[in-house]
This record gives C-alpha cells, structure tokens and sequence, in this order.
C-alpha cells in the first residue's frame, strides 16, 4: 500500500471518528426541545457533554488540516466548491460552542433560552449540512480540468444530497439521544430511552434508504458490505435499547456512524472527488495527494502521536464516566 | 459596483477582519493560561488561599475569552480553502504539514485538558489538576508556534522545491520550516506580546477593585503581578522584536524600508529613523519630521554605519528578478503600523513601570487619575499587536508568498464575490454581536471580584471545591 492510499485511511479514521464523537453532541444540542422540560433538565442534558464537546469538535479541525497536508487539491476543491455549505457549519458551530460558555454567565430565563436555541440550531445545521456535504462528494459535482467547482449552490441541494443529510441529522439525534440515556439518571433516562425507540424507528428507515441508494449508485463490494455492517448494528443498538442495554445500545450507534461513514470513503476509493461531468477532470488519490516526503513525515507524526491522543482522550471520558442527575446541578447560578 | 464585487478584495477584507478578530481573543488566551498556571502553581505550592481565589477568579475571565478563540479558530482554517484555494494548492505540501501538527499535538491537548481543568476541580487529584492548567497551557503555546511557523513560511520560504509539473511548492525539509530564521524570531516575540495583554488586564481588574479599596489582600498581589509581568514581558518583547528586524531586513529588505517610508538607499546618519512624520499619506512628501541619525541603521543591522536599502533600489531589484509589476506596499499602512506596534507597546511598559514605583513597599496611592490610567490601559499591548501583524502582513504584499506568489493569484477562482460578499456581511454581523456579548460578559467577571476566601473543612484542613457545573 504506498502512502497516500494509507492517508487516505486516517483521514477516513479522523472523519468516522468526528462524526461518532461530535456525533452524539449534535444529538445532545438536538434534544434540548424534547427532552428538557425545564431550565434544570437542560443544564442536565448540557452537562452530560460538557468537559468532552470542545475535544471533540477538535476532531473536525484535525480532519481538515490532515486533508490540507495530505491531499490539498482535495482540501482546495471541497472547502472552495462548497463554500456556502461550510459557511453555515461555520457560523453553526460558532453561535453553538459560545452557548455553551455563556448561557450560565447569567440568570435571567431570557437569556438562558437565547442560548438554548443557539445550541439546538447549531447543533442541527452542522448535522445536517455535514451529510450534504458528503453525499455530494460521493454523488459527484461537476468539476473544470483545474479541479474547480463549476455549479452552484442549488447543485448541491439535489435530493440525494438531502437524503444524506437527513440520514446524518437522525443518526446523529439517536446517537446524542442514547447517549443522554447513557449518562443520565432517573426521569431523564426513561425518556430519553422512550425517545430513542421513536427515533431509532424513523432513522431505521431513513438511513436504510440512504444507504442502499448509496450502494446502488455509487456502491463497491467494500461499500457494501460497510453499509450492510451498518445497516446491521443500527437494528442492533435499536434492540439493545428496547432491552435498556444502553451501554451496548450507544456503543452500536457508534459503531453504526462509523461504518455508515467508512461506507462513504469505501464508495469513494481511490476516487477523492469525483467529476460528474468529466471523468477526466476527477481527483483522486494519486493525483490530490503531497508529495512522498511530506507523506512520509506526516506518518511518522501519526504514528508516534495518534495513539498518545487517543490516550489522553479515553483518559477524560474515565474521569467523567459518571452519571449526571438533576442532584448532581446546584440550584444557583 | 465592480469593486464591491470582487472576490480578491472582498477575500483579503474577510481574512483581514476575521484574522483581527480571532487575535482579539488568542493572546489573552495564552497569556491568561500561563497566569492562571502559576497562580494555581502557587496555591498547590504555598497553600496560601488568595492563590486559590485568583486561580478561579482569573479562571473564570480566561473562560470567557478562550470560548471565543476557539470558535473564531476554526474559521481560520477552513478560510484558506474556500477563499484561498489557489493558494492551498500551490503551498499544502509545506504548509499544510505544520497546520497539520499544529491540530494533532496543540489543539487536542488544549481542548482535553481544559475539559479536565474546567470540570475537575471535586473529581481528580489535586497534582493532575495542576497539571491539567499547564497541559492546556502548553497546548496553547505549542499552536502558536507551529502557525507562525507556517506564517513564517509565507514571509521567507525556506526547505522548499518547486515542482514545476505540478506548479506547486513541496516540503524538502520539514527542519528547516520548523527553524526558519522568522519564526524563530517572531514566536518568542509574539509570546512575550501575549504575556504583556493579559499582564495588562490584570493590571486594569486589580487596579479597579483597588481605587475602590476592595478585595486588597487579592488585588494588591495580582497588581503587583502584572507590573511585573508586563515590565519583564514587554522587555523581552523588545529584545526579541529587535531579533525580529534583523531577520526581516535579511529576508524583507522591502518591509523594512516600507516601515522607514525610506525611498532612498541610506548609509550611516542617513539611514535615520523618524518618530514621527508630517507628509502626504503616500510617504513621499515630507514637511516635517523628528529623525534620529542612525538609528535605522542600528535597527536593520546592529552597526552605525550600514546599509539600508531603499523602496526604489528594491522596485527596481525585484522587476529585474520577478518581471515587471509593482513589489512596494502600501507605504502609509507600514510606516504608522510599525510606529504604533512600539510606541502602544512602550507606553503600556512606561505605564507599568510608574505603577511598579506609585505602589512599592506596600503603598496604594491616592491620586484618582493614577489608577484611572492603569484601568484604561488595558487595551494598549492588544493594540500594539494587532498593528503589529497589520505590519507583518501588509509588509508583505504584494506577496501571498514571498517571492513565489502573488496574493492576486492566490484566491479561489472559483468562488463569485457575491459569495464572498454574504460570509464577509455573515462574520461581520455575527462576530459583531458576539464581542458586545463577551466584553459585557467580561467586564461583569471581573467587577464582580473574587468573592470570599474558601473555608478549610476543620477535620483534614482540606478545600472542599465545589464541582463546576454549566
């Protein structure tokens, strides 16, 4: 396997591993309307991801960099032909990750539920846009011999890419939902478990159609199999938690996002960006990625740094494995 | 009408402003991370309790600006991309390897940590605690100095090839990126920079609570603090931004006689260095001005009798090497940001150094208008910085990268100005409202005062900390 191949696999690992992470934070911002009835319900549900949301949207910073190192015809085409897209995550994730901070800064039930809103729409728009984003990649968009972006932004909004958008924001809402079940206790967790049966149903579904378009336009043998694999634990973590297995249940999510998304990369291979237009003028691997050296470093970074991260970061999901209650939130500020 | 609609301005109007703004935030970030470190250091160390409520009252100040750095960072990243797609395909081989370094060993370990430091005051020990303010304290310094790395890269390529093939840079030496000559010099400056912002802000909150004769047994050694730091950091500053000159005449020759407004190659008493300029905007006519002799030529090479090279020996240097064209920058932009850089940065020092002598041995002085001054500096260093990097980069034009790429042929070719123009007025609209919100919150912090001093539990004499919750 020569090294962009191989870098194509971590950035596909970075990838799954923003959407499982980052994932179930959307899904937490996402449930604030359905699961928190009062200003202490909230701040449960906010709490349940508060020392972990920052590291995890770290993942899409590193993803993106990685992308700019190792395959920046990729990085330019994407972040250029979908810029409006991007636009949106940016100003979602910029109006969410402050809410986070300032919503308790001060009293007034106003204020707090100013800021609720802002986490439940960033939160929604990133979930949703991210699965645009991606299906677009996968579908194809039309692309000049220079690689750049030809059509606009109504291009991007074609059904399929709305299907994969969808797909994503429900993944994602189960996935947060679970999670909240997972962390919580009493009250809480019931609902949140009742919660996630009705969305699982309807993500089932959504996802499977999703899914089997996927495969059935774009699809390859790996493809398929990575999208049957999903398929398979999303019925999975639905069981799970009908059986209130939620540790299992959230644990099948993950792996339901990570496949979900391996099938994407697995549909792309060795394609990066394909041309719709013109098959000549299509990115892939061999002709997106740097240069062997810069490769070659860049592995050795990975190599020695991704498993030190890795650590680290199971070391804080450790300290805070604990389950939050309303007990567990003090009455002032 | 064209002109509102032109992606190229309207993309270096939107990374101008963006960048500004993401660097309101950043160097109170770093500086404010370190302070908080050492107070925290010294409470474990001292078991003294005013460490303690400086810890968290400076904390929570920290807290409010870092959530803002982050959010305004990414945006950073993804910019380079979706204005500047050109650009990333020419340079990603080199410079996306240090971004890429810069995410995986910084950014994790700040974002991680301060995961741990926000949340972990009741649930890890009180070692890993500490360690956790410098983890993330790191981090921030690490990410510094691996984007002036790359900016670096920008104002003096170096461990490059061209690959005419491809029509694009590539990495031959990561070392010497890593080392280059103007990064070496501009990380530490820009540091020290950053330790005197948040020097000057603690000077302004202690100094507040202070003229109104409040919480003295923690503001009067926060005050004490921050002169120092300000007056050791902005020192450094100088020394280091001296390092920073030479580097830049050896490799910038252009930015150096842009910041002089210097037409003329110059030698000895000639290549004087003016204070201050009466003239037309452009530079070119003067009426009057106060000039020490030879002090540029000290600035650019450590000698009184050197050589520096003027604006139209080097326009007439760079269209012999790089073909016809315009290589001089806007001359007024360099001239004023490179004297308000040190004559922000000096003021808040000498203001510093008053304060340090008004309240030696214990003494709090009367005198309204004195603690006014302190309050009301706070945003000199910020200032001088933002100038600062005004100067860098517009120094630099009309290079993206020096010498190899022009910022006109660095935009993405792609994106219309009309999308330019809806994120421009999004940022701006967005960014706008969100600074009201910070300072106001800020300000709130830190009138508010550190509060009452923990009590020890009686039995084990240990703090019982109270958990933080959002």
């Amino acid at each position: 396997m020569d090294l962009a191949t191989l870098w194509f696999l971590i950035l596909a690992f970075f990838f799954v591993g923003y959407f499982v992470l980052d994932g179930f934070d959307f899904g937490v911002g996402m449930s604030l309307p359905f699961l928190g009835r009062d200003d202490t319900d909230r701040r449960v549900l906010i709490n349940t991801i508060g020392p972990v949301w920052d590291l995890n949207e770290t993942w899409v910073i590193v993803a993106g960099a990685f992308m700019f190192a190792a395959f920046p015809e990729w990085y330019a085409t994407l972040f250029s032909g979908f810029y409006l897209l991007l636009l949106l995550i940016l100003l979602a994730l910029i109006a969410r990750g402050v809410s986070f901070e300032y919503r308790h800064q001060r009293p007034e039930a106003a204020w707090k539920r100013r800021f609720d809103l802002m986490i439940t729409v960033g939160s929604a728009v990133p979930a949703f846009v991210w699965g645009v984003v991606f299906a677009n990649v996968v579908r194809g968009v039309p692309l000049d011999p220079g690689f750049n972006y030809t059509g606009t932004l109504l291009d991007l909004l074609n059904p399929y890419a709305l299907l994969g958008g969808l797909t994503t924001l429900l993944l994602f809402f189960t996935h947060g939902v679970v999670f909240v079940s997972l962390k919580t206790e009493g009250d809480m967790r019931d609902r949140a478990r009742r919660l996630a049966v009705r969305a699982g149903v309807v993500t089932i579904v959504v996802a499977a159609s999703f899914l089997t378009i996927t495969t059935l336009m774009h699809g390859t043998p790996a493809s398929a199999v990575l999208s049957a694999g999903a398929a398979v634990a999303l019925i999975g973590s639905f069981v799970a938690n009908l059986r209130g297995r939620e540790g299992r249940a959230f644990a099948l999510m993950a792996v339901t996002i990570a496949l979900a998304v391996a099938s994407l990369f697995a549909a792309l291979f060795p394609g990066v960006m394909p041309a719709s237009n013109d098959p000549a003028n299509s990115l892939t691997i061999a002709n997106a990625s740097s240069s062997e050296y810069t490769l070659t470093i860049m592995s050795w970074v990975a190599l020695v740094f991704v498993p030190l991260i890795l650590g680290y970061q199971g070391f804080t999901y450790w300290i805070f494995r604990k389950r939050i209650s309303r007990a567990s939130i003090p009455a002032h500020s | 009408m064209n002109d509102l609609l032109d992606p190229l301005l309207l993309s270096r109007w939107q990374f101008g402003l963006t960048t500004i703004y993401h660097f309101l935030f950043v160097p109170l970030t770093i500086g404010m991370a370190f302070t908080v470190a050492v107070f925290q250091t010294a409470w474990v160390r001292t078991g003294r309790l005013h460490y303690l409520q400086l810890t968290r009252f400076f904390g929570k100040i920290f807290l409010i600006n870092f959530a803002m750095g982050v959010v305004t960072g990414i945006v950073q990243e993804f910019q380079f991309g979706m204005n500047w797609s050109d650009y990333s395909r020419f340079v990603g081989d080199v410079f996306g390897a240090p971004l890429a370094l810069e995410g995986l060993l910084a950014f994790f370990l700040e974002a991680t940590f301060i995961g741990i430091w926000i949340f972990g005051w009741d649930k890890v020990p009180k070692g890993l605690h500490l360690a956790s303010i410098w983890g993330a304290t790191l981090g921030s310094i690490l990410s510094a100095y691996f984007i002036i790395a790359a900016n670096a890269f920008m104002q003096n390529p170096v461990g490059y090839a061209i690959n005419e093939e491809k029509g694009r840079a590539e990495l031959t030496s990561i070392w010497e990126v890593l080392t280059n000559k103007v990064a070496l010099a501009a990380f530490p400056h820009t540091i020290f920079a950053c330790f005197m912002v948040s020097a000057a802000v603690i000077v302004a909150v202690a100094a507040w609570h202070l003229s109104r004769n409040q919480n003295l047994e923690t503001m009067r050694p926060a005050l004490r603090f921050g002169l120092w730091t300000m007056v050791a950091a902005g020192a450094l500053t100088v020394l280091t931004g001296d390092q920073l000159g030479l580097a830049m005449v050896e490799t910038q020759p252009m930015k150096m006689a842009a910041a002089e407004a210097l037409y003329k190659t110059s030698t000895g008493a000639d290549a004087s260095f003016s204070i201050f300029t009466l003239g037309t905007p452009d530079g070119v006519h003067e009426l009057f001005s106060i000039r020490v002799p030879y002090l540029l030529s000290f600035l650019s090479t450590h000698t009184f009798d050197g050589t520096v090279e003027g604006i139209n020996d080097l326009q007439a240097q760079y269209t012999q090497l790089y073909g016809p064209g315009d290589y001089t920058p806007i001359i007024w932009v360099t001239y004023w940001s490179f004297r308000w850089m040190m004559g922000l940065g000096m003021v808040a020092i000498m203001i510093s150094l008053v304060g340090l002598w008004v309240t030696r041995k214990g003494r709090l002085p009367e005198n309204r208008w004195v603690w006014r001054a302190a309050v009301w500096s706070y945003p000199l260093p910020l200032l001088a910085m933002i100038v600062g990097w005004v100067f860098t980069e517009m120094g630099r034009q009309p290079w993206l990268v020096f010498g190899l790429l022009q910022t006109s042929d660095g935009v993405s070719p792609g994106v219309t100005g009309l999308t330019v123009l809806i994120s421009l007025v999004a940022f701006t609209a967005i960014y706008g409202s969100l600074a009201v919100v910070e300072f106001r919150l800020i300000v709130k912090a830190a009138q508010k005062g550190p509060g009452e001093a923990p009590v020890p539990d009686p039995e084990s004499g240990e703090i019982r900390h109270e958990a933080t919750v959002y």
